[in-house]
């Protein structure tokens, strides 16, 4: 399994990429292994803003359904437009092509006290 | 927890392996969607090896087997296997199973892992015959091979021809070893189910062998995830999500397997008086449009009220859609009906439609 150094994390398993007061977020690669293939990310057209912590959507995978929490809050700039085809891009590159939302982060220090790939690593028990 | 003889080929394989009914079973090697598709157009195994084998043995196992399950097993000869079912006194159904019939005076009954033992305890209850009961389930492994490439994969390691028609068996020796070979399967898809005995060792080599058979069809381990999704692509019922102890044969649609004429069997008065009252609900199949996804337990709703339950959902991986199983009132059992998905408290529209979802060539 892969954790990016450069990326923050979250205990629901989300991950967060900032770029300046810019930031994307996913979920990272044990959450797309423990949901197995995916076939729906479930987000409100009409998602403005997200609230840390809460669930700003739902991924339906074959087996199951989880929520999605956002690891910061913020205003939604852009709702991944690939994955409306390809929902199977969070199985196959949840870092890179499978991100889900980009926002714009209301609050960079919320950033900062999220975990970094070391700790996120730790608490998998790895 | 216990392991099947498959266990250390599994690992190796990199398989999610989950506790099932009390063993350690692989629900997935690398994707659902893409052994549920193997199956479907090739060929993919499946280690089934936690499923229950009991023998029914003696003068007295006809009358036993016919005591307790629904079937007419008096319709069986030796070769030829049966879908039933055992039921309560009230109609509940204790499992379903396979009964096949090896000779006059010995029957081989396939239970649910998750029911075995329960199931051999009202066997044995049950047993006013004095038939011999014989649980040898830790003794057997079990593999299914299924998918339309199925049968020249098994050809090449069977030292007899398997023209075998639907639900019919022989005992024949794979790879060399004694096995029982059984067309029968829980995919919809030409198959074929292998038993044998014997240690891990002759396991893993017989199973070594099937994937040197199958090479040329590439042939894929399946897991549990794509077992059910399969099943649930042909409307199969599977116990603990679509049929159980408060669920009876006759609303289950399992009345082709219920031989009311049969001259007398636990719960047949039960179920006799409920198909003359008529059947309060029916369990249908129902697909959607949408995107989201109906699961087990979720509601099932019209005009706002809840009408049933989902028994079992996902989505199909050959429609692409949601499909579903669960009860409704019989007066919205018709093809053609339209009920609700109730998920996270909003109403996604769904039609109920026959069996299988997904219809075969």
């Amino acid at each position: 399994m892969n954790f990016p150094k450069e990326l923050k994390y979250t205990t629901d398993h989300e991950w967060l990429k900032v770029e300046g007061n810019v930031g994307y977020i996913g979920i990272t690669d044990f959450a797309q292994g423990e949901l197995g293939d995916v076939v729906f990310i479930d987000i409100a057209s009409d998602l403005q803003e997200v609230a840390k912590g809460s669930s700003f959507g739902t991924i339906e995978a074959v087996k199951t359904v989880s929520d999605m929490f956002a690891p910061v809050s913020g205003k939604v700039l852009e709702v991944n437009p690939k994955l409306g085809d390809e929902p199977q891009l969070l199985n196959s590159d949840p870092y890179g092509e499978g991100w889900i939302i980009k926002i714009e982060i209301s609050d960079l220090s919320e950033a900062a006290s999220l975990m970094d790939a070391a700790a996120y690593e730790a608490q998998l028990g790895h | 927890m216990k392991k099947t003889n498959f266990y250390s080929i599994h690992q190796k394989l990199g398989a999610k392996i989950v506790d099932f009914a009390g063993f350690q079973m692989p629900v997935l090697y690398s994707s659902i969607i893409n052994e549920h598709k193997a199956v479907r157009s090739s060929v993919g195994v499946f280690d089934v090896s936690h499923m229950g084998e009991v023998y029914i043995r003696g003068d007295k196992a006809l009358d036993l087997i016919q005591h307790i399950t629904v079937n007419d097993a008096s319709a069986l000869y030796d070769g030829r296997v049966q879908y039933s079912a055992m039921c309560y006194p009230d109609g509940g159904i204790v499992d379903d199973l396979l009964v096949y019939r090896v000779s006059e005076k010995e029957y081989l009954l396939v239970v649910n892992a998750s029911n075995k033992d329960k199931d051999v305890a009202w066997m044995k209850e049950n047993n006013k015959f004095g038939a011999q009961i014989d649980d040898e389930s830790d003794e057997y492994s079990l593999l299914a091979v299924q998918g339309p490439n199925s049968k020249a994969t098994v050809q090449k390691i069977c030292d007899k021809n398997i023209d075998l028609e639907y639900y019919h068996f022989f005992k024949a020796k794979i790879a060399g070893v004694d096995a029982i070979v059984s067309r029968t399967g829980y995919t919809g898809e030409l198959g074929y189910e292998i038993y044998f005995k014997g240690n891990e060792q002759a396991a893993i080599a017989l199973w070594d062998s099937l994937f040197e058979a199958g090479k040329e069809f590439n042939i894929q381990p399946v897991g549990l995830g794509a077992r059910d999704s399969l099943r649930l692509e042909m409307g199969m019922c599977l116990y603990g999500n679509d049929i159980d102890q408060t669920t009876n044969p006759l609303e289950a649609g399992l009345g082709w397997i219920t031989k009311l004429k049969k001259e007398n069997f636990i719960a047949k008065d039960v179920l006799v008086k409920a198909k003359e009252e008529g059947l309060k609900r029916k369990l249908v199949g129902m697909v959607s449009e949408e995107k989201t996804f109906p699961r087990h337990g979720y509601d099932l709703s019209l005009e706002g009220k809840v009408i049933g339950k989902v028994t079992s959902g996902t989505v199909s991986p050959i429609l692409d859609k949601p499909i579903a199983m669960g009860y409704v009132p019989s007066e919205l059992s018709a093809e053609g009906s339209k009920v609700n998905f109730l998920i996270r408290g909003k109403e996604f529209p769904a039609t109920v439609v026959k069996f299988p979802f997904v219809k075969k060539g």
